[in-house]
């Protein structure tokens, strides 16, 4: 008796799950949905200039698109966007577009089926080609496919404090930070008069996109502009992957950037005296930080116009969820016409991923000079690889960064090779699956 | 609880004997038939909760741990072949794992002793007659309802590099600062746990006091033990079964530690220093999207939750 009252509870619990599995959304179809016309939502990031100039594209858009009725929304919470749009391709609810793809995940989106190939719309190739130019390629997939418009960048730059370089006897108008020398100067400058608590407070955290912020711009401007993996192999164990460890190594040693996560903006709070930011930086410290910004430092030092960055760029990709696609296309086309370029730029002080922007859009650089310094930086970027196992090869690299950059805990040279060589490892591990 | 069902389904001695007749039977029969109905029916929405939410993401998660798999849209096809133990190996050869092992293994050395000792001493302490009793059972019970993010500020407060501990300690601070230190993050954390747990334990420990008889006291009194020899020789003995409860919850709690790693320190701390194995699936699930891995991560987690809680459960219960 208590075994068949058993047995028929389990059959009502894996009926239960074989039920809400069947009710789970399916697929649209794909040639169907390409060319698919009617309402779609999107997606932003929490910036809040972002989100209003989202809002106006969409409201122009349904204006003379009835029908197609475009609904925008911030991306869900959660800890990073990218985390918040792989659990909605899992769930199956992702929106139809995503103006904050990073494009370090989009392999990963990729091999969860969640992307649309854009290059599968007649004109695809073509739009994204002449709309960013030179700069396009880099964002090609492995498969010869784009799966993200490269949409706009924030090229990271020094940005420092005026108020707190004065503080401390430096002359905020012409700041001496273009070498390596130069730069731990300033900074021990900085912190020893009490100016400031640290001269510099990037993430010390193990998060693997932190390196984007401290190592890969300083190793973009070292190296004249290399990606972390060229020609399928790491290009950072030498001679200029080591004087960056070196530099960086020196303002942990020496205190000049704190070792420990500051739990706010240390930046806004007046703890740290520089950030390494994008352009969306100027508008969100505009009422609180008198700001100045500068090309990230070299060995030698070089002029900004030969100095690479990382460009900390965001796609805007679309998502297999998708069932009017035909409307997120033209959307996607719209939103990233010559037109609502020069309205973002102007709205959030952000780059759209486009050649030329100080000739294109020389009106706004007059009016507002220090976004110059991001457009010119803008030209002289580079983005991360985009191969598999991106994820894996970023934090592999961000173990070792801080275990002997930020903690000190093995040398810097032997923290390089180690995560060149686990990275070697990685890409003949994911090259051997593909 | 136990007692209930027995209670309500065997019939009473009187009945059957006393009737000795088969209609008396059948009725006893139907009446045993009813009740055990009534009850599959009452322990039905628990066995489904079990199945549901335990069961069957079991059997799923022994499914992906042999399998390459990761998740994809609905709908859409993705090849998950069958890799034996390879993720198994995975685990076992990941320099991190095993770090996040001893990570737990340092965190449940300082954590279980403390916590039994802690909420024991508080626990007999509250059970007294003192003054304020009501104030300081609800002050030691406050920060185990409360959000561990709150908790975590105030922590930070305290221990941060900046923090007013460090202020104090001047020049004698550690140099990496309390949560940012190798040998000294997963320490924290373990202290941090034990104040945050101890509310709850000490309320367990005060139920069990509650059965220890005050005739024990009275005769060890009258036999001249003092406060001290009372506590070992009848409270600890008395309160023996709590014990074992209050240590296994505690390794279990430990075995789940995530948020105050997560928060605390940074994701894990210096070089993995505070990374625990729950916080490692978070990260090698999620964040770099290898739920294989996670799953046999997790697998392996469980087996070593079970042979420490069972070597606990033998330790505690010794002399019984």
């Amino acid at each position: 008796m208590l075994r068949r009252t058993a047995y028929s509870l389990v059959a009502l619990a894996l009926a239960g799950a074989a039920t809400a599995t069947a009710c789970g959304r399916a697929a649209p179809d794909a040639t169907t949905a390409a060319n698919a016309h009617g309402p779609i939502t999107i997606w932003l990031s929490n910036n809040a200039q972002e989100v209003a100039w989202g809002k106006n594209m969409v409201g122009a858009w349904n204006k003379s698109h009835p029908g197609q009725h475009v609904t925008v929304q911030q991306i869900p919470a959660g800890k990073t966007s990218e985390e918040a749009i792989s659990a909605s391709i899992i769930a199956g609810t992702s929106a139809c577009l995503v103006f904050n793809t990073a494009p370090a995940s989009v392999p990963t989106f990729q091999k969860q089926n969640g992307l649309v190939p854009l290059s599968d719309f007649p004109d695809g190739d073509a739009y994204i080609q002449k709309r960013g130019g030179a700069l396009t390629d880099q964002y090609k997939s492995q498969d010869g496919k784009f799966y993200q418009l490269p949409w706009k960048s924030n090229p990271v730059m020094i940005l420092y404090n005026k108020k707190i370089f004065k503080k401390a006897g430096l002359d905020p108008e012409h700041p001496q930070l273009a070498t390596y020398e130069q730069f731990l100067k300033t900074s021990r400058t900085l912190v020893h008069s009490g100016a400031a608590k640290a001269a510099i407070w990037p993430a010390p955290s193990s998060e693997f996109f932190q390196s984007w912020l401290d190592f890969y711009p300083a190793f973009a401007a070292q190296t004249g502009g290399k990606q972390l993996i060229e020609d399928g192999k790491p290009q950072f164990d030498s001679p200029a992957g080591r004087q960056v460890a070196a530099f960086w190594r020196t303002m942990y040693s020496e205190k000049l950037a704190p070792q420990e996560l500051y739990p706010g903006d240390a930046v806004n709070d007046g703890k740290s005296a520089m950030a390494t930011v994008g352009a969306w930086a100027v508008s969100a410290y505009k009422d609180s930080v008198d700001i100045g910004v500068a090309p990230v430092p070299t060995a030698d030092g070089k002029s900004p116009d030969d100095t690479y960055s990382f460009s900390d760029e965001k796609s805007a990709a679309m998502f297999s969820a998708c069932r009017n696609r035909g409307t997120a296309w033209d959307l996607l086309k719209f939103a990233s016409s010559a037109q609502e370029d020069g309205k973002f730029l102007e709205a959030t002080g952000q780059m759209p991923m486009r050649e030329d922007l100080t000739d294109r859009y020389a009106g706004f650089f007059a009016k507002k000079p220090l976004y110059k310094a991001f457009a010119r930086q803008a030209e002289h970027v580079v983005e991360v690889p985009n191969v598999p196992g991106s994820v894996d090869i970023w934090q592999a690299f961000r173990d070792e960064w801080t275990k002997s950059v930020v903690f000190g805990d093995q040398p810097t040279d032997t923290g390089l090779r180690k995560a060149s060589e686990k990275i070697s490892e990685l890409l003949d591990e994911y090259g051997d699956q593909s | 609880m136990t007692n209930l069902p027995s209670a309500v389904t065997a019939p009473r001695a009187g009945t059957a004997v006393a009737g000795g007749h088969a209609p008396a039977e059948g009725a006893a029969s139907r009446h045993r038939r009813l009740t055990t109905r009534t009850g599959a029916l009452f322990v039905t929405p628990y066995v489904l909760f079990l199945l549901v939410v335990f069961a069957i993401p079991m059997v799923y998660t022994l499914w992906i741990s042999v399998h390459r798999f990761y998740f994809t849209a609905p709908g859409t096809h993705a090849d998950s072949p069958w890799v034996g133990l390879s993720n198994y190996r995975d685990v076992f050869t990941d320099p991190v794992v095993g770090r996040a092992f001893l990570n737990i293994a340092v965190f449940l050395v300082i954590n279980v002793p403390l916590t039994v000792l802690l909420a024991l001493v508080l626990a007999a302490a509250l059970n007294a007659k003192i003054r304020f009793r009501a104030f300081f059972r609800a002050a030691y019970y406050l920060p185990y309802i409360t959000a561990s993010v709150a908790l975590v500020a105030v922590w930070q407060f305290l221990f941060g590099s900046d923090g007013f501990v460090n202020h104090l300690l001047g020049s004698h601070a550690p140099d990496p600062s309390w949560l940012v230190n190798s040998h000294l993050a997963m320490p924290m954390i373990a202290v941090f746990v034990t104040w945050k747990q101890l509310g709850f334990f000490v309320m367990l420990y005060l139920a069990a006091l509650q059965n220890v008889g005050k005739e024990l006291y009275e005769a060890a009194s009258v036999d001249g033990a003092g406060r001290i020899r009372q506590f070992f020789s009848v409270t600890v003995p008395g309160v023996r079964p709590a014990t074992t409860l209050v240590v296994i919850y505690a390794i279990i709690t430990g075995a789940n530690l995530f948020s105050e790693p997560y928060l605390l320190t940074g994701g894990g701390g210096p070089d993995h220093a505070s990374t625990s194995p729950v916080l490692l699936m978070y990260q090698k699930g999620i964040e770099q999207g290898h739920p294989d891995f996670a799953a046999a991560l997790g697998v392996v987690l469980v087996a070593f939750v079970l042979v420490i809680s069972l070597a606990a459960r033998k330790l505690t219960e010794r002399g019984n």
